[in-house]
């Protein structure tokens, strides 16, 4: 096989790169890896990937990977082109185009990120230091949250069913893997949301609720993984910890 | 082709990615009309800009009612949407998926550090507003590391970020590394500082993209300067 792909389906990236993959029938070695258990750092990951994050692929001699802050963007955009996906994927009218990249930009610094943090905040950070995480800090967090997914329901959604119009494309998928994860961390982002909850249901159903909930595993059980992890694991984090998110 | 309107760009010169459409429209010869949007000023806050963009950010791109924001996507749309050569935004998937990553990597790493340190190091104390030494000294430790993966991952053996020629993703990351020239127009909104000061592969890198883009970084200037005449004029 000469795709391989590599993944950590904790990670929200490698979840919309392993859900398009698989629903497009992409035939590729599933090379799974383990974030904390800090496979990222070894020198055979090295050499896949100089930035050491998840997702990365390997098509014959062609390496593609991204930072984990960014996201899985330019790798489904290139199993697009390789694959020749259905089109409501990424659109060759360019103006509906437009209108994903214009989500899959304005992500990165928004939904992303704060979708994150409350996997970091919730969960990873009390389990590494065995402390909580100041109620204002919490508060600040949740509100930056609150506020993109605002955002996200009155510009990017509307009245649409889908975040491009009537079919589903990249756009949904990048965005449901990212507000599924403060789910995992014990965060009902659907209470309250009918819009939203209606969008999350539409979009599992286009990908297939069996596919998504596969993909979904390790945030379902997420507070049960954490509550039994051993410490020791998120060790190496901890520095990273310390500058991302309590300095 | 024929026939079509020009596009709009709402634009604040002072902001760097509305800096990288201008310069991108002026070098492609994309015919456009500018809509000034002075940040300084709150003029993104206005109800009729927040019609346009809710956001309330810039840059904005309307092509005939097609509203379209986010710098890259606007330059991606441009760059597919005109005839522009190849190189900016290649067709071929390999080539293209290596813009595609860097233009992805580039939100929350050179532009995020350089932007904090720019905020924290010029427009804060210009608009009177409280500063965080802390915040900026780790924003320029991340800067730095930041410079550490463009000389080594992007760049490593090639000439421009993703391969042998220029493309949106040089354009994006040198208006966010330039030396300030622009802002030094809006005296005294200058910091002097070089962030590539010492690092020989990123200078010659920044002067490669200023050769390739000579002709239309001076237009842009001459845009900025022409502001700037008509501002100290009123005083």
């Amino acid at each position: 096989m000469s795709l391989e792909i590599y993944l950590d389906l904790f990670s929200q990236p490698c979840r919309s790169v392993y859900i398009f993959a698989k629903k497009n029938d992409i035939q590729f070695d599933y090379k799974k890896i383990s974030l904390f258990e800090g496979y990222q750092y070894s020198e055979e990951y090295g050499k896949i990937n100089l930035l050491r994050k998840a997702p990365a692929i390997k098509d014959g001699d062609f390496y593609l990977a991204e930072s984990v802050t960014s996201c899985s963007v330019a790798i489904m955009l290139y199993l697009t082109e390789k694959f020749h996906t259905p089109d409501h994927w990424y659109p060759a009218d360019l103006q509906k185009r437009a209108r994903v990249n214009e989500y899959l930009s304005w992500q990165h610094s928004t939904i992303r990120p704060h979708g994150s943090k409350m996997m970091w905040f919730k969960l990873l950070i009390p389990k590494a230091f065995g402390t909580e995480i100041p109620k204002e800090k919490m508060d600040n967090a949740v509100e930056d949250l609150n506020s993109s997914l605002n955002l996200f329901e009155e510009k990017f959604l509307q009245d649409r069913p889908f975040i491009v119009g009537d079919q589903i494309s990249l756009a949904d998928l990048v965005a449901i893997v990212e507000i599924m994860q403060p789910v995992g961390a014990g965060m009902d982002v659907f209470e309250n949301r009918p819009k939203l909850k209606a969008w999350k249901d539409r979009v599992r159903a286009e990908i297939g609720a069996e596919l998504f909930d596969e993909a979904h595993q390790a945030i379902f059980y997420a507070q049960e993984a954490v509550k039994t992890m051993d410490p020791e694991k998120i060790e190496h984090f901890k520095p990273k910890i310390l500058r991302y998110f309590l300095s | 082709m024929a026939g079509r309107q020009a596009v709009k760009a709402y634009l604040d010169l002072l902001s760097q990615p509305c800096r990288a459409v201008l310069i991108f429209l002026k070098h492609n010869k994309i015919p456009h009309t500018l809509e000034l949007v002075a940040l300084r000023k709150g003029q993104h806050k206005t109800p009729e800009f927040s019609k346009l963009n809710p956001m309330q950010k810039v840059p904005v791109l309307d092509d005939n009612g097609f509203v379209l924001t986010e710098s890259d996507a606007i330059l991606k749309y441009l760059a597919t949407t005109y005839n522009v050569p190849d190189h900016w935004y290649p067709k071929l998937p390999e080539k293209r998926a290596r813009v595609d990553e860097y233009t992805a990597w580039h939100h929350v790493n050179t532009r995020m550090h350089a932007a904090t340190v720019f905020l924290q190091e010029v427009i804060f104390p210009n608009m009177g507003q409280p500063t965080n030494p802390a915040k900026f000294k780790k924003a320029l430790t991340d800067l730095d590391g930041t410079l550490d993966m463009l000389e080594n991952m992007f760049l490593k053996r090639k000439p421009f970020l993703c391969g042998d020629d220029i493309s949106l993703a040089d354009l994006l990351a040198v208006c966010e590394l330039m030396q300030n020239s622009f802002d030094c127009l809006f005296q005294p909104m200058c910091s002097g500082r070089d962030v590539l000061k010492d690092r020989p592969k990123l200078l010659s890198w920044r002067s490669r993209v200023q050769s390739a883009l000579s002709d239309s970084f001076d237009e842009a200037h001459s845009v900025v300067y022409q502001i700037r005449q008509k501002f100290t004029a009123k005083l």
